[in-house]
């Protein structure tokens, strides 16, 4: 930035202060849409209010992969698909974390799809933003599990094959409290729902439909990043009670955007803690018993437990 | 009532459950795992003691989520562990390296079954020790610690956790499923009698801190999530500062730090036994179980007067490699009876290169070595040279 | 005489103005600020940035009324807008 203005030079950027600049310009393409997400994640953290120092963001691999290096967090770039798994460690293991998993619709569903499921399954208290934009694109276009039927893909040079996942759909059905779909056009909506799911516990979900300029919109005819962003501004409906299971995404339907789910489920670590409260207080010696029942102790006075209790020492042993 | 993290005294116990009794006792408050026989014993244990201690047990999904979960907890802080066998060894292999290539530290305990593939899932082997070594790709240094009995798991699950706290990695513990369900006494000593190391967290201030800064011992100062350092790790090879740097000088200064913050250590880290070294004629090299279970050939051996010796391997990699060396020169031969067809005799032939015999006594697994065999290869080395 | 509220066109009524800034070398010429601005307050310039896109230019300075799209839907975090004081 030798040449700016001396203006600029008075005023940075209002989100220096999230972001890594010494890592400045990033590798994403001219029109793709992972910037403006990064900036809509940027200013709902800001809007939510939670300590930047008390967020981690974990990313898998791909150029949403990359988001992780970008951001002035506590940030863990780690291997394909393992981004959820990680972050579930990191959480349970630091509650106090607000931690964030950023990463790509083939990292989310293709080689982590079971990770997400079970994360969804279990509640954990994480929040997920997955950027859909329909193929793999560091890897130069490749079939993707979102790649809509009949698009073009390098491993698809006939038109894809196969049906694409329903994100979303996927996510509600596996139990996240928190499911949204926005795309990256919807700037300020993805900004109130990104600000909501940072201050929601539980799982939450939001996928974020971007623009592919480089290959997605190459292979498709899509045009530019901006042609795409058009084109995503003329099939968005909002529709915050749609069914997600029904809102697929193909190549010319309706991309039906909104907040579909907003419930309260009790979070893992919740009902972790009410199930050992409920065992302890009918165990309430637990303890006591462990320390007693299996010591070769040579002691007279020794205090043996009932034969209940020991036999329950025994299946625990 | 959550105070006493652990017990004293002395138990009749299994060996896997030693295990998770001594990261306990280490410290180790997250486990994330996926039942595996013969391993499924070390999980159950930490599932019934970890909550009451304040631990997190969560049963993941698969072996990969389990090893990636523990990285995450690591950086969270927390002392963690997983355990399993050879498949979920096979699976976990690519966050093992991520973990050394992050500097995360954390403890996989492998309870060895009969291999490859599903192989035994009942019994036992030793065939997964060049995978300890070798196992993810590319080059790291690693520490794999080979317990034979109940008390020694107990024993080197705490050193395991001290060895990756200070050298920042994750260590294998290569049990078997004869250790891990042997029933033996276990003496578990008072916590003040316990070395227990704990990792070397910074104290620069946030703006100062950079994530892979290192000393003279080539380990970086550690800083867990939530303190305000807002650093970043990456699995892709990294500069100090923990940022993506793909050009050759950062590779050559990163992955020979990685080989060489182990390699400068070997001294601290490699533990063996040792019994009627000096003047041997024949030394019978043995890690793990098989040092137990070929103790009889080694009396008949000394019965029919050969001078024979014994050196047990405690910690398997780093492989005590200057002490094969000068024994090599002394000797006639070494004998190594392992349950595989031949993996850490080639490291015994590597460093005794020409100067003496390595015999292997290989064995499939599943059963153990006939004594006969091991005594037929010690005559074969004592009266063959 | 003592009124409830002011009566209109007393005070003159503030109107919020943004001072856009773009920091150029850091564009990557996708043309979203352009197209996505509501009062169409900037255009692509003619001249090159460091990476050879036309980063956009600033025509119609008092249009802007700090809606901060053009800062929202910047992928290069290239465009920022800072209210202005007075006017």
């Amino acid at each position: 930035m030798a040449n700016n203005t001396a203006q600029l030079q008075e005023k940075s950027h209002p989100m220096e202060d999230l972001l890594r600049m010494d890592r400045m310009p990033h590798i994403w393409c001219s029109g793709c849409g992972l910037g403006s997400a990064v900036t809509a994640f940027v200013e709902g953290l800001k809007k939510a209010g939670v300590s930047y120092d008390k967020t981690a963001i974990v990313s898998g691999i791909g150029c949403t992969g990359r988001v992780a290096g970008y951001l002035r967090l506590d940030s863990y770039h780690t291997t394909h698909g393992r981004a959820i798994p990680f972050a579930t460690g990191l959480k349970l293991a630091n509650r106090d974390l607000t931690v964030v998993v950023f990463s790509g619709d083939g990292d989310l569903f293709a080689i982590g799809g079971n990770h997400l499921i079970h994360a969804a399954r279990r509640n954990v208290d994480i929040n997920v933003i997955c950027v859909n934009n329909f193929i793999y694109g560091m890897t130069g276009g490749q079939n993707a599990p979102t790649t809509p039927l009949g698009a073009y893909s390098s491993t698809a040079p006939f038109g894809n094959y196969e049906m694409p996942f329903n994100l979303v759909g996927l996510a509600a059905a596996s139990g996240a409290s928190y499911v949204a779909r926005w795309t990256t056009m919807h700037a300020r909506r993805l900004t109130d729902s990104i600000a909501t799911a940072a201050n929601k516990k539980g799982f939450c979900f939001i996928e974020i439909v971007s623009p592919c300029p480089t290959v997605f919109a190459r292979k498709n005819k899509g045009g530019t990043g901006l042609d795409m962003l058009k084109e995503f501004q003329t099939r968005a409906i909002i529709d915050h009670d749609a069914d997600p299971t029904t809102i697929p995404l193909n190549m010319d339907n309706e991309i039906v955007c909104g907040e579909f789910v907003n419930d309260d489920r009790p979070t893992f670590w919740e009902n972790v803690q009410a199930g050992i409260k409920a065992r302890l207080e009918k165990f309430a010696n637990w303890e006591e018993m462990q320390s007693n029942s299996r010591k070769i102790s040579h002691k007279k006075d020794r205090k043996y437990t009932s034969s209940r209790d020991s036999s329950i020492m025994r299946r625990n042993t | 009532m959550f105070k006493k993290s652990r017990l004293i005294g002395e138990y009749f116990m299994q060996g896997d459950i030693a295990c998770a009794e001594g990261a306990l006792a280490a410290g180790c408050r997250f486990f994330g795992g996926y039942p595996i026989t013969p391993a499924s014993e070390i999980a159950e244990r930490m599932a019934m003691r970890l909550p009451l201690l304040r631990g997190v047990f969560i049963q993941y999904e698969d072996e990969i989520a389990s090893i990636a979960g523990i990285l995450g907890a690591s950086w969270a802080g927390a002392k963690s562990m997983t355990a399993t066998s050879g498949p979920g060894i096979s699976l976990m292999t690519e966050n093992i390296g991520l973990g050394m290539m992050m500097e995360a530290p954390c403890v996989v305990v492998n309870v060895q079954r009969g291999s490859p593939s599903t192989g035994l899932p009942t019994s036992w082997g030793q065939s997964d020790m060049m995978q300890a070594r070798w196992g993810s790709h590319g080059d790291y240094g690693s520490i794999s610690l080979v317990p034979n009995s109940p008390q020694e798991f107990f024993d080197l699950t705490i050193t395991a956790f001290n060895f990756s706290e200070k050298y920042r990695l994750p260590v294998f513990i290569m049990a078997d499923a004869l250790v891990g369900h042997m029933t033996e006494k276990v003496v578990i000593p008072p916590v003040e009698e316990l070395e227990i190391i704990d990792r070397k967290y910074t104290n620069k201030k946030p703006e100062d801190y950079l994530p892979y800064d290192y000393g003279k011992n080539l380990i970086p100062d550690f800083a867990k999530a939530g303190d305000g350092y807002r650093y970043h790790t990456t699995g892709l090879t990294h500069d100090k500062r923990g940022y993506p740097n793909m050009t050759f000088e950062c590779q050559n200064e990163l992955v020979p730090r990685l080989v060489n913050k182990i390699k400068n250590h070997v001294d601290d880290i490699s533990l063996t036994e040792e019994y009627d070294i000096e003047g041997a004629d024949v030394i019978v090299i043995s890690y793990g179980i098989t040092s137990r279970t070929i103790l009889p050939a080694i009396t008949m051996a000394k019965k029919k007067g050969i001078k024979i010796g014994y050196l047990r391997l405690k910690t398997v990699w780093p492989f005590p490699e200057e002490k094969i060396r000068k024994l090599s020169k002394k000797v006639a031969g070494f004998v190594v009876p392992e349950m595989n067809l031949g993996q850490i005799s080639l490291e015994v032939e590597r460093c005794a290169h020409n100067d003496s015999i390595v015999k292997l006594v290989p064995h499939p697994g599943g059963g153990i070595h006939k004594f006969e065999d091991v005594l037929h290869a010690i005559e074969e080395v004592a009266y063959g040279k | 005489m003592r009124f409830w509220e002011k009566p209109f066109g007393k005070e003159k009524p503030k109107t919020i103005c943004g001072e856009i800034h773009i920091i150029n070398d850091r564009c990557k010429g996708c043309s979203f600020c352009i197209e996505y601005c509501p009062r169409n307050v900037l255009e692509v310039s003619k001249d090159f940035n460091k990476k050879g896109y036309h980063p956009p230019i600033v025509v119609k300075p008092d249009m802007c009324t700090f809606c901060g799209l053009c800062e929202m839907i910047c992928p290069d975090f290239a465009i920022f807008v800072i209210e202005k004081e007075d006017e």
